[in-house]
């Protein structure tokens, strides 16, 4: 801890006035630091000790260009972490110090009651920490180019992870709190036969239950029983990585390195997973906070510009930021006036539903409730309303391939909410599965995709089987729709193959 | 502390070099580059590599955006770069940025691996220039640093335990006063011209042209960071040279033989004239499709190079063009003539994917 004395002060006041909010936080470390190491930690994600990768030195290198250029800066950097890390900037002015030490403690406030944090480690710190030197053995052990190899295939599969499995107790541990315990799918086989109907009187069974049929069946459980002996997982897997862990051929090291990849995937799905609520509810307090209690006249002008930038939107980008804060004020308005509910719902009075108010009060209880146990696909499903969308000029944009530009596509309600819905599922990322890891009996991998109306993005696509091919050293398969057609994507080592099925 | 990110990033430009060097080509040989120029500024792409991943199509996926606009009102191109769908934390990979030319010349010289150049002559020649960076206790009153003198007196004061926070008052005595210093710097000035040649008989065609801008845009940007006085001159030919001003070099069409002794000729008297060989770095480009007209102006222009040229440049860089027509014997007799000469440097350019390699011939030697 490094602050001023005018900072400690600041920190200790905003903190005072966020307890009094009710707001309930991990204890928040800040660390002042010039651009260059906010650079640097920023381009690790927050860490300032993550292993050594060429990609973190890529985005140090987008962000100090975009920096000294004066394209982008960044203000505020927390890490969920218990307590919780933040950095202030030190070029930065007072009001902006302030206005991100409010905004962090609702960060910190998110990421301590949120229920989809809840099973992210919060030793995290330590816990990179200790991948950083794991791995650098490894370098050690086995040469830069090898370690940095395997780790780049890893990476092309970080988004092939379950984020869901983590609040599935048994059979699904997600090995994430650092002990990398990973079990198989319990396979669910019926222990009883039970192939008999029951008949209440016993010379009536020979017609309740013909001999030749329930033979007949229990052949064909057999035979089933036989197939799924053969199939793994019994059951299509969304952790492709957890799966890898468990039957790829791989060196200790390998497997090792594999599962810090997922384990640092696990940690920060939670936060594309909430992206809008948490940047959402860290505006709505810092504006909140800030233009209640802190500022000062004298400050006043700074705040607003530094808050309309953080909240400005662009056409063809939705601001996490913008969208979150307003769906929050939205929230606890209706819950301020009872704007919810059957009698709300049904009242098709334009005029009415202008001036409803109820007087409940109840607002700000209904966003501490939204803030614990939602993420943004819910948030979003339960929220938005026409009333938002038409107020906020939401709209939707496609591509049009003959122009060759984005354009607004929508207005509509249900279109937006729709696309945003779309667009916010399993953040964004395609849903794979692991269909079978002994595909044609030949050991060969099996993937699927769940084509939800949009098609992969092809080349990258096979370019990604080539690294899956390297962890699992046998032919890889990807299913999936191209252009409406079922296609078999293959590599098998040397060559890509492409094959319509039907 | 800082060597962890500077060694990742070193690992990425050196993965950049390796990688993305035929991005660079491909950027460097685009024309458009040059007329992205706006006052000294020229946009450049920040290298990226993308990781690839099961991802979705962005043409496709379209998105949710939020502004003013009827149904119809387009928003953005779909040049690959996705404008960034609905919570997307990715955002696009393409960062184009204004970068000063000088900038420009770095980045040139860190791809292409170009090594600095050694001024010749003129070591003796500097400039002096004073500037004030330091701080003294001794000095004339007109260079007094207040701010310094009632630190130090602050200092002193609470040291002296004489300071009240309540009534705030700092007395500075004699020896809290501080003084503004100068260093004076010496600079050794440089100067340098360039003599373009090139080769404009009916054989050179707009493409060999284009070529020729591009390289020498290139060329020009680097030695402009390497000198500060700077001369630029040119010279056309084609059976007879002239000198000519910058726009004439590029945009002229002009037909008939080559014969380039004229080109040499011209050049050599130039320098005679303007130039002292003892007091300027001088670099001759020519480029040319390699086409001479007789064997007998080829010897003329051996031995005018021998005598006249070759002793007063620092470096005469001859890039040949390939062109459908020319023969292209003139590199080889250069070769077999002056094998050996380490100011000649030949460069055979195919097309405007060998720009990059040949800038790298021209000035990766240092000289």
């Amino acid at each position: 801890m490094n602050l001023t004395s005018e900072l400690a002060r600041a920190r200790d006041e905003i903190r005072g006035y966020a307890v009094e909010y009710g707001l309930d936080f991990f204890e928040v470390i800040f660390e002042m630091v010039d651009y260059h190491h906010i650079n640097e930690f920023a381009a690790y994600g927050g860490f300032p000790t993550r292993y050594p990768h060429w990609r973190f030195g890529m985005e140090y290198e987008e962000l100090y260009k975009s920096y000294s250029y004066g394209l982008s800066k960044i203000y505020e950097m927390v890490i969920n972490n218990d307590p919780c890390y933040a950095y202030l900037m030190k070029s930065n002015s007072m009001v902006d110090q302030k206005l991100v030490m409010a905004h962090v403690y609702a960060h910190s406030d998110f990421f301590k009651n949120n229920l989809w944090f809840s099973k992210t480690n919060r030793k995290m710190m330590d816990q990179m920490a200790n991948h950083a030197v794991r791995v650098r053995r490894y370098i050690e052990r086995y040469g830069e180019d090898v370690v940095e190899d395997f780790i780049d295939a890893c990476l092309s599969l970080e988004n092939l992870i379950d984020p869901h499995s983590v609040f599935m107790g048994n059979g699904h541990d997600n090995g994430q709190n650092g002990n990398g315990e990973l079990k198989e799918s319990s396979e669910t086989m019926p222990t009883v036969e039970r192939f008999k109907f029951k008949s209440p009187r016993e010379y009536m069974d020979v017609f309740i239950n013909p001999p030749e049929v329930i033979q007949k069946q229990k052949e064909a459980y057999e035979k089933k029983l036989a197939t799924q002996h053969r199939k793994v997982p019994a059951e299509p897997q969304r952790d492709v990585l957890a799966f890898l862990l468990n039957h790829a051929p791989l060196e200790t090291w390998q497997h090792d390195v594999l599962s810090i990849i997922r384990d640092e995937a696990y940690y920060f799905a939670p936060q594309a997973q909430t992206k809008i609520m948490n940047e959402g509810w860290a505006t709505y307090w810092h504006s909140k906070i800030m233009t209640t209690k802190v500022l000062k006249d004298s400050e006043v002008i700074d705040y607003a510009d530094h808050h309309s930038g953080t909240v400005a939107t662009a056409p063809g980008r939705l601001n996490p930021y913008k969208l979150g804060l307003e769906l929050f004020r939205d929230i606890e308005d209706r819950w301020n006036k009872g704007k919810f509910g059957k009698e709300y719902e049904e009242c098709d009075d334009y005029i009415a539903r202008q001036n409803w108010d109820k007087k409940l009060g109840l607002g700000l209880q209904k966003i501490f409730e939204v803030r614990r146990m939602y993420n943004d696909v819910m948030f979003i499903d339960a929220f938005l309303t026409p009333d938002f969308v038409r107020e906020h000029m939401l709209f939707t944009f496609d591509y049009n391939d003959r122009s060759g530009f984005y354009e607004i596509s929508d207005r509509e309600f249900k279109a937006v909410k729709q696309r945003l819905l779309a667009a916010l599922t399993n953040w964004g990322q395609p849903f794979i599965f692991v269909e079978d890891g002994n595909y044609l009996n030949r050991g060969e991998l099996y993937l699927r995709h769940r084509h939800e109306g949009i098609d992969l993005k092809l080349d990258e696509a096979q370019d990604t089987l080539v690294n899956i091919y390297k962890i699992w050293s046998r032919p890889v398969h990807l299913e999936t729709i191209i252009q409406g057609n079922k296609t078999l994507l293959t590599y098998d080592g040397k060559e890509h193959k492409t094959i319509e099925i039907e | 502390m800082a060597s962890r990110i500077e060694k990742d990033h070193a690992r990425f430009r050196n993965i950049v070099r390796g990688r993305i060097k035929q991005n660079l080509k491909k950027y460097i040989s685009r024309g458009e580059l040059i007329g992205k120029k706006g006052k000294d500024l020229i946009s450049i792409p920040v290298p990226h590599i993308n990781i690839p991943r099961f991802r979705h199509d962005p043409q496709q996926m379209g998105g949710v955006g939020q502004g003013e606009g009827d149904v119809g009102t387009p928003i953005g191109a779909g040049d690959g770069t996705e404008p960034g769908g609905a919570g997307s934390g990715e955002g696009q990979h393409i960062l184009e940025v204004d970068v000063p030319l000088e900038e420009l010349a770095q980045m040139l010289a860190e791809e292409l691996e170009l090594p600095n150049i050694e001024p010749k002559g003129k070591k003796n020649v500097v400039s002096e220039k004073d500037r004030y960076t330091g701080i003294a206790s001794t000095g004339p009153d007109s260079l007094l640093h207040f701010k310094r003198t009632y630190k130090q007196a602050l200092r002193r004061q609470i040291i002296s335990n004489n300071y009240d926070p309540g009534n705030p008052m700092v007395i500075p005595i004699r020896e809290d006063r501080r003084y503004r210093t100068w260093k004076t710097k010496f600079e050794p000035e440089a100067n340098a011209v360039i003599i373009y040649m090139m080769d404009v008989s009916g054989s050179m065609g707009d493409e060999q042209k284009e070529i020729v801008r591009i390289e020498s845009f290139w060329i020009d940007t680097w030695l402009q960071y390497q000198y500060k006085n700077m001369e630029t001159r040119y010279i056309i030919h084609d059976a007879v040279a002239q000198e000519v001003d910058r726009e004439t070099f590029y945009h002229t069409r002009e037909s008939g033989g080559t014969v380039i002794s004229s080109a040499y000729r011209l050049a050599a008297e130039i320098v005679e004239r303007d130039y002292p060989v003892a007091d300027w770095n001088i670099y001759f480009f020519h480029f040319s499709d390699g086409d001479n007209w007789g064997e007998i102006d080829t010897e003329e222009c051996m031995s005018l190079l021998e005598e006249k040229l070759l002793p007063a440049a620092n470096l005469f860089c001859y890039g040949q063009v390939e062109s459908p027509y020319g023969s292209g014997q003139f590199i080889r007799d250069l070769q077999d003539y002056f094998e050996g000469e380490e100011k000649l440097v030949l460069s055979e350019i195919s097309g405007k994917e060998g720009i990059y390699q040949s800038i790298k011939d021209f000035l990766g030697k240092g000289r």
